[in-house]
């Protein structure tokens, strides 16, 4: 579904992706992880073109996204719904009319239809209750979830997250991992996610990606990747104090 | 696109070549401005929907009513200033009389236009700076092209109509205000009587004048926008790069009024 085909991406003398391959199949959930500056959120930002590579090709849906532009550029990115790391939510408008907005935008909804989807939509990630609420006046977990309302409520047919639960306590960072799951099986969308966090990555993943120098270093299952001798990923995992039978307990203590 | 990738060029201790990349740097900034303005422009045919009337309403608003009480305190006594001076001077050959004209012909050419476009510019412009910069660094502007909303339809657009609306009906304001601010300083100071005042002045004024102050107000109205929305796109950096957004917006509106000023009034004055 998407592919990207050796992408390097330089910003001035720094080479942020070095010949980066990767290939996401339709339907499944990769997280992305990596320490800080390893390229993560760059590659998010190449899939929807915000960012275009200096060599190498992204292709989506069999099509090279690297020059589109105009309408061609719209209609590959109404494929995807995007989770920013801030949540980017329009501080102006109430969380409800944030929702909204894609529909306003790109439908011929009337407004009792629209009322009705962004309602639906915002008891799926239960806050209907802060429809009328400004995001200055809610938590950054709250964010996080009208931030994903947002990216779902057009029902597009790939979810991208920058960070879903940095900053967040573990038990709303657990809740989101949930939604996730639940997207996944309720829409069965493809989903990319970019984290830090390995608990959620361990609990959301189909596939884990660990990124270091821009370049792919290990690509595989969770079970896989808990058991992976490649020292960064050694590295990763033991800072974060997960053991390789960590799946396993976790089993258990369910 | 609005969002950008920063344009990187290689380390260069050479002087001429650093030089000449200021330069590539500036007619690219120019280019970038340029094109955020028409595109501002062609989307004109869109102000008539629901939404976006309602947006362009609110931003009339902001720019009119709410800079109302400052433009009408500079307005009036920037003509009770300049009556005074002028008035004082005049008043040694005996031509007092002569401040009503005086007053209205610098009000409606120069100084209307002038000093609207200043204030909206210190207000408004730098306000608008600071909202599409903080837009920009809080990933907004991005979020709203992967919804395929276009930036410059939903944000810049409406801001353009309002100013380019706002600032020549408040030109015209701070004409008026100021001319009554120099009628009430020449009767109680000069003792011009305010049918002199007010005859003399009409007597100067000229369609013109009026025109070519009106014409300068919405140009100013048009690089106040522009600037403000190109300064507030290309904000780099955090809360730093949104106060250096917000000074480019008043300092790159101010001399680009001082320079289209002077050269309007070169072309309607030759």
């Amino acid at each position: 579904m998407i592919k990207f085909d050796q992408v390097t991406k330089v910003f001035g003398r720094k080479t942020v992706l070095n010949g980066f391959s990767l290939h996401i199949k339709k339907g499944e959930t990769i997280c992305l992880v990596g320490t800080s500056g390893a390229g993560k959120s760059v590659t998010l930002k190449h899939m929807v073109r915000l960012l275009t590579p200096t060599t190498g090709e992204v292709i989506v849906d069999g099509e090279c996204i690297n020059h589109l532009d105009g309408q061609d550029l719209a209609d590959c990115r109404s494929k995807f719904g995007y989770l920013f790391q801030s949540a980017a939510l329009l501080q102006w408008m109430s969380v409800g009319d944030n929702v909204a907005l894609p529909l306003r935008e790109h439908t011929n909804m009337t407004n009792e239809e629209i009322d009705a989807e962004v309602r639906a939509v915002l008891r799926s990630v239960d806050l209907e209750e802060a429809i009328d609420r400004l995001p200055a006046n809610i938590s950054g977990g709250m964010k996080k979830r009208a931030g994903l309302a947002r990216a779902i409520v057009t029902k597009p047919e790939i979810i991208l997250y920058d960070e879903p639960t940095s900053g967040l306590d573990p038990v709303t960072s657990r809740t989101i991992d949930e939604l996730i799951n639940r997207l996944k099986d309720t829409m069965g969308v493809t989903s990319v996610v970019v984290t830090h966090d390995m608990i959620s990555a361990l609990t959301v993943g189909d596939r884990i990606a660990m990124l270091h120098l821009g370049e792919v270093v290990e690509v595989s299952a969770p079970e896989d990747f808990l058991n992976s001798e490649h020292p960064e990923v050694r590295k990763f995992l033991d800072a974060q104090y997960i053991s390789r039978d960590f799946l396993k307990e976790r089993q258990f203590s369910e | 696109m609005i969002t950008r990738e920063p344009v990187y060029y290689p380390p260069s201790s050479n002087p001429f070549e650093k030089f000449g990349r200021h330069i590539l740097r500036l007619f690219g900034s120019i280019g970038r401005g340029a094109m955020i303005t028409l595109r501002g422009f062609l989307c004109f045919r869109y102000m008539f929907s629901r939404r976006n009337s309602y947006e362009i309403c609110y931003q009339m608003y902001v720019v009119g009513i709410k800079s109302l009480g400052v433009i009408t305190v500079v307005a009036l006594f920037t003509g009770m200033i300049f009556a005074l001076q002028t008035g004082l001077e005049l008043s040694r050959y005996g031509q007092e009389v002569n401040i009503g004209g005086a007053v209205t012909v610098v009000m409606l050419r120069e100084m209307g236009p002038f000093m609207a476009a200043m204030i909206l510019a210190a207000s408004v412009g730098s306000a608008i700076g600071a909202q599409l910069g903080t837009m920009t660094v809080s990933e907004e502007i991005a979020a709203l092209e992967i919804m395929s909303i276009d930036p410059i339809r939903f944000l810049v657009m409406p801001r353009l109509v309002a100013l380019t609306i706002m600032v020549p009906l408040m030109t015209f304001y701070t004409d008026i205000l100021a001319i009554l601010g120099g009628a009430l300083v020449g009767n109680s100071q000069l003792g011009v009587s305010l049918y002199a005042y007010f005859e003399n002045a009409l007597l100067y004024a000229e369609t013109k004048g009026l025109y070519v102050g009106l014409f300068k107000a919405w140009l100013f109205g048009v690089i106040i926008s522009s600037v403000a929305c190109y300064k507030g796109f290309n904000c780099r950096g955090g809360a730093v790069g949104v106060g250096r957004a917000t000074r480019d917006t008043v300092v790159v509106s101010f001399l680009l009024i001082l320079i289209v000023g002077y050269i309007v009034t070169r072309l309607f004055y030759q």
